[in-house]
């Protein structure tokens, strides 16, 4: 009772990256509430799908399997959680930002009237004094994310309704396993005292889903491309570059909606957010939009025809000049001097 | 064929993508004044939707609603000259403070009173907060099914509606039953414009708290030409209870507010030569930061 939960996507057969980063981050909540983390991992054919999670240090793995509940649907997995949610209580749920987290996290809130947070970079518990009821909450969810276009960041908190919900998105937090040989418990759930026939009324007819090739989250190095790169065949010198130096290509929202880019590759608060070793920003003027997502990179070099571009302002290095023009030369001169 | 009955759920929101210096205050809130206020990109794709089902079924009429203070009429006239039938606006003091969850109590309590719906579509979320909570959350307090993350709305026919939905990665085609909560991503077709009959025909479409801030006489045009009141409902058009609505109906509360600022810190600025490119690799490559 009053643990802390974490909801577990499963894509054939794979628990989700963003779940076990946000198992990580529920072992250190629960570790800091004093209580324990329970993960509800929901699907067909799940049998041994508790070895993925325990060694993130779950305590109870709660299984509800069932062949009609893969893949993903809004209502099964709903009732599924708004019951087992009722009974245990659960003090903080947590869930991915993804399209099944942002799907399922309001619905579930909905139904429980539970304050919810979408898209939390932060996630620190503490305290709260409501100064006109004179009333001191202690060990609050502090939810913190940014808002208004990136603009602002807001704390936000639920004093009174529970569970306390947040979503955050794949690759904020860190995955980090407590112990392989953590010993939790298994409880399966039968499925049946939990769905109806009417949570069946959507049905997924066909499905092509990609293992997303692009793997910008972890590379060492990544070269982003803006809007100022100009045109697609400018955007081709950024993968000659990452060809040479062992590099992903990323981009900004506004590269991707100019069709410069995939959309997974889209760097930001609308994208993924990255912290490599060596980010270079190519034609990225760095809206904070943008900048939410590559800001901790360890190290910048901002390539810009504007030389006022905020970008600059996180960068180590500066080059103002036109990207077809600089990005060749770079390719030479990493060629002749690794000669 | 009976046409279908739609609802778009549009909000007003200020243009967050073209922040500039003035955007904040002093003192790290929000200068709403200098923002353009715009009708939420994702629900115009929203909208698009609605209006190709209206132009394959005939019969269908596409009524948008939106909460918000008077001013959010101008949304509602938006549409209007883009194609939809009618419009609501939710207006009251009763709804200020709404965190998502107590949005969509008022808009469910809305809905109700609307009558039956076929399919009531949004966009995913809003580009103020980005949550795309609110959708959900009326499908669930109205007992309706939902199909977020829709591109394309392929058919709504004998009381079954088949969408193409677009997620992180790859697609689904879900085949649902009406009545139905849809939400569209900005991946689906970009909204029409506006249609210059329609624009002449709604231009002095008001909702009554716009007329009584105009210094124009609506009160004869509006007589002669109903379809230019926009529908504005208070919280005593809709039945509520009290307790769910506004900063008392939200769980949510904001503790703090940063206002995000720059930090500078000191920059080496290079020149786009060959010169100092090779100089800077011969640092990357001495630092073992590129191998």
């Amino acid at each position: 009772m009053n643990n802390v939960f974490v909801y577990c996507e499963i894509e054939e057969g794979q628990v989700a990256d963003v779940s076990l980063e946000l198992l990580t981050k529920g072992r250190k909540l629960a570790d800091d509430l004093k209580c324990e983390l329970e993960a509800i991992v929901i699907g067909a054919d799940l049998k041994g799908v508790e070895k993925q999670i325990m060694p993130y240090g779950v305590d109870t793995v709660w299984i509800a399997s069932d062949k009609r509940l893969y893949p993903y649907t809004t209502l099964p997995h709903t009732a599924i959680i708004v019951k087992l949610f009722g009974d245990e209580k659960p003090q903080v749920a947590l869930m991915g930002a993804t399209s099944i987290g942002r799907d399922l996290g309001p619905r579930v809130s909905s139904a429980l009237h539970s304050g919810l947070t979408a898209d939390c970079t932060s996630l620190i518990i503490g305290d709260h004094e409501d100064k006109k009821n004179n009333k001191v909450y202690k060990d609050l969810l502090y939810q913190i994310r940014p808002a208004f276009g990136g603009n602002i960041v807001a704390t936000i908190i639920n004093p009174d309704c529970r569970p306390q919900m947040a979503t955050v998105r794949e690759g904020v937090m860190k995955k980090e396993i407590r112990s392989e040989a953590y010993k939790g418990k298994v409880k399966q759930l039968d499925v049946e005292k939990y769905v109806s026939a009417e949570d069946f009324v959507v049905k997924v007819i066909e499905r092509h889903m990609e293992a997303s090739k692009v793997n910008i989250k972890n590379a060492g190095i990544i070269i982003a491309g803006g809007y100022g790169v100009g045109s697609k065949e400018n955007f081709d010198k950024l993968y000659e570059l990452a060809d040479v130096i062992g590099a992903e290509v990323g981009a900004s929202r506004a590269a991707v909606d100019a069709g410069y880019a995939a959309h997974e590759r889209q760097i930001g608060q609308t994208g993924v957010t990255v912290r490599p070793k060596l980010y270079i920003a190519c034609g990225i003027s760095g809206q904070i939009q943008h900048t939410a997502g590559m800001e901790e990179s360890s190290m910048v070099i901002a390539i810009n025809t504007d030389k006022n571009a905020p970008i600059n302002n996180f960068a180590d290095y500066v080059i103002t000049g036109d990207i077809a023009d600089v990005i060749p030369k770079m390719i030479k001169q990493y060629k002749e001097n690794t000669k | 064929m009976k046409g279908l009955k739609i609802v778009v759920l549009a909000k007003q929101v200020p243009d967050t993508r073209n922040v500039g210096k003035d955007a904040m205050k002093a003192d790290g809130t929000v200068n709403r004044a200098v923002l353009p206020a715009i009708f939420n990109p994702e629900d115009l794709n929203a909208l698009e939707q609605a209006l190709r089902l209206k132009d394959k079924y005939a019969g269908t009429e596409v009524t948008l609603l939106t909460m918000g203070p008077g001013r959010a009429a101008e949304i509602i006239r938006e549409g209007l000259y883009r194609g939809a039938d009618n419009g609501i606006l939710l207006s009251d003091r009763a709804f200020a403070g709404s965190d998502t969850l107590a949005t969509s109590y008022a808009l469910s309590c809305t809905l109700k009173k609307m009558g039956k719906i076929d399919i009531i579509i949004a966009g995913r979320q809003a580009i103020d907060g980005d949550t795309a909570q609110v959708g959900p959350q009326v499908a669930e307090k109205l007992g309706f099914p939902q199909i977020t993350y829709a591109e394309d709305i392929v058919s709504a026919e004998k009381g079954k509606i088949v969408i193409k939905r677009r997620l992180e990665r790859g697609i689904e085609i879900v085949e649902g039953t009406l009545p139905m909560v849809v939400t569209v991503n900005a991946s689906a077709p970009e909204c029409r414009p506006r249609n210059a009959k329609y624009v002449m025909k709604y231009k002095h479409a008001r909702a009554v708290s716009e007329m009584q801030d105009a210094s124009e006489d609506y009160t004869l045009l509006h007589n002669n030409r109903p379809y230019l009141n926009i529908g504005e409902w208070s919280v005593n058009d809709i039945e509520t209870k009290a307790e769910e609505l506004g900063l008392t109906g939200s769980p949510t509360k904001v503790k703090a507010i940063e206002n995000v600022v720059f930090q500078a810190k000191e920059a080496k600025v290079l020149e786009p030569t060959d010169a100092d490119m090779g100089e800077l690799m011969k640092e990357l490559i001495a630092n073992h930061t590129i191998g």
